[in-house]
């Protein structure tokens, strides 16, 4: 009975163990396809192909966003901090569209090596704080990717001095 | 410890431990949902970039971790019940698979609502997203399955195979945003790392989680327990019951 009991185990861990291997080649095989968008530098680097829709994605580059005054064209560019591309968009921006955000661009390659945008869509990171978090830190001088090592200390002490502008 | 994990498989022994188990966990949920829903969706602070939509991740992120831990539990009982015949274990998985379809559901749907203001869509065919639409899609199979046979047993097993082959989806939905380039976000809240935002918001959310675990073990202590009397209602102790209630 025992070893009938291993014996089922084992060709249950069997079974596992062959699926778990089929899928992760599968999806090794499939990695690039996987990739919800081409970075910059993959696209600088010619991985991206030209006139079909692809997406882009990255980092909008700080100072990099010109607006039209008269129409809703917009230009930036994205960027890995390694390479950039340049995105021309005429549309509507999401909310959360803003300098140093991270954004998917869904567009086509231009042969110039520009993205002509038909959707932005905003990333956002896993970082959230309350907005008088965020003033502080910023009145600070930290920049956003420093938000999340300093997000805590800095909230406890606006609760500390809440606290203590209460009594 | 072996006697007493033997003696918890006979179906008796559970009905009688869970009678007294479930009212605790009930109360738990209640009280646990009841506290962090309102602390989380009235009273923590909003977010400075989302603003108040960051409150979905109050109910988003309870079910995402629901949807994941009821198929590791439930592919736990599939093998607990192909290995050592434990009924128990498949009344069990029985039990959970429709509460872990329905959490599957609620963070597929959250997670659309909340896309909409922030990302801009409701869907992208990205590896986080698309790989928890097969999760949702692997639990209607489950389900299906073990209703497709002629007899339960047969069924139960076939349930419990794909129940452990697909368990292999999880840890992919687990590390998605980390292997490939997503919409989606890394994971906001973690047991083993320091929390990615300030206490007044994590508080909450810590609540929710548990609350919406003693939510999951007193669904499924009671519903295992109505599977119990209908797979052992020719039996002895059943008819003993009914007949005292009766």
């Amino acid at each position: 009975m025992r070893a009938r009991r291993k014996q089922r185990l084992l060709v249950i861990l069997g079974l596992v163990a062959l699926v778990a291997i089929a899928v992760g080649l599968t999806l090794y095989a499939l990695r690039s396809n996987i990739n919800l968008f081409f970075s910059p530098v993959q696209i600088v680097a010619g991985e991206a192909p030209l006139e079909r829709q692809i997406r882009a994605g990255g980092m909008v580059k700080e100072g990099s966003v010109t607006r039209d005054p008269e129409s809703l064209d917009v230009t930036f560019s994205v960027t890995d901090y390694v390479e950039e591309v340049r995105v021309h968009y005429n549309g509507i921006l999401p909310d959360l569209f803003r300098e140093g955000q991270g954004v998917v661009v869904v567009g086509r390659l231009q042969p110039e090596g520009w993205v002509r945008a038909d959707k932005v869509l905003a990333k956002h990171d896993e970082n959230y704080m309350p907005p008088e978090v965020a003033e502080a830190l910023e009145e600070a001088g930290y920049a956003p990717e420093d938000y999340q090592d300093k997000a805590a200390e800095v909230g406890e002490r606006l609760d500390a001095e809440r606290r203590a502008g209460q009594e | 410890m072996w006697a007493f994990i033997h003696k918890l498989g006979s179906p008796k022994v559970f009905y009688a431990l869970s009678a007294r188990l479930s009212p605790w966990f009930w109360t738990a949920a209640a009280v646990l949902i009841g506290t962090g829903g309102v602390w989380g969706l009235a009273f923590a602070p909003a977010d400075y970039q989302q603003g108040d939509s960051f409150r979905i991740i109050y109910v988003h992120v309870p079910a995402a971790f629901l949807a994941q831990s009821i198929f590791v539990v439930m592919a736990l009982a599939g093998l607990v019940f192909m290995v050592w015949k434990i009924k128990l274990a498949d009344m069990a998985a029985t039990a959970m698979a429709p509460l872990g379809a329905g959490m599957t559901f609620v963070a597929l749907l959250s997670g659309a609502v909340w896309g909409v203001p922030t990302w801009g869509t409701w869907w992208q065919w990205d590896a986080r997203l698309t790989s928890m639409l097969i999760l949702f899609f692997l639990y209607i199979g489950v389900i299906a399955l073990r209703g497709a046979f002629g007899s339960r047993d047969a069924g139960s097993r076939a349930a419990s195979v794909l129940t452990m082959v697909g368990v292999i989806n999880i840890p992919i939905i687990k590390y998605s945003v980390d292997w490939w380039y997503t919409l989606h976000q890394p994971a906001t809240f973690s047991i083993t790392s320091r929390p990615a935002m300030p206490t007044e918001m994590w508080l909450p959310l810590l609540i929710m989680v548990l609350g919406f675990y003693s939510f999951f073990i007193a669904v499924t202590l009671t519903r295992t327990r109505n599977e119990i009397l209908r797979r052992e209602s020719s039996k002895r102790w059943v008819r003993d019951l009914v007949g005292e209630a009766g």
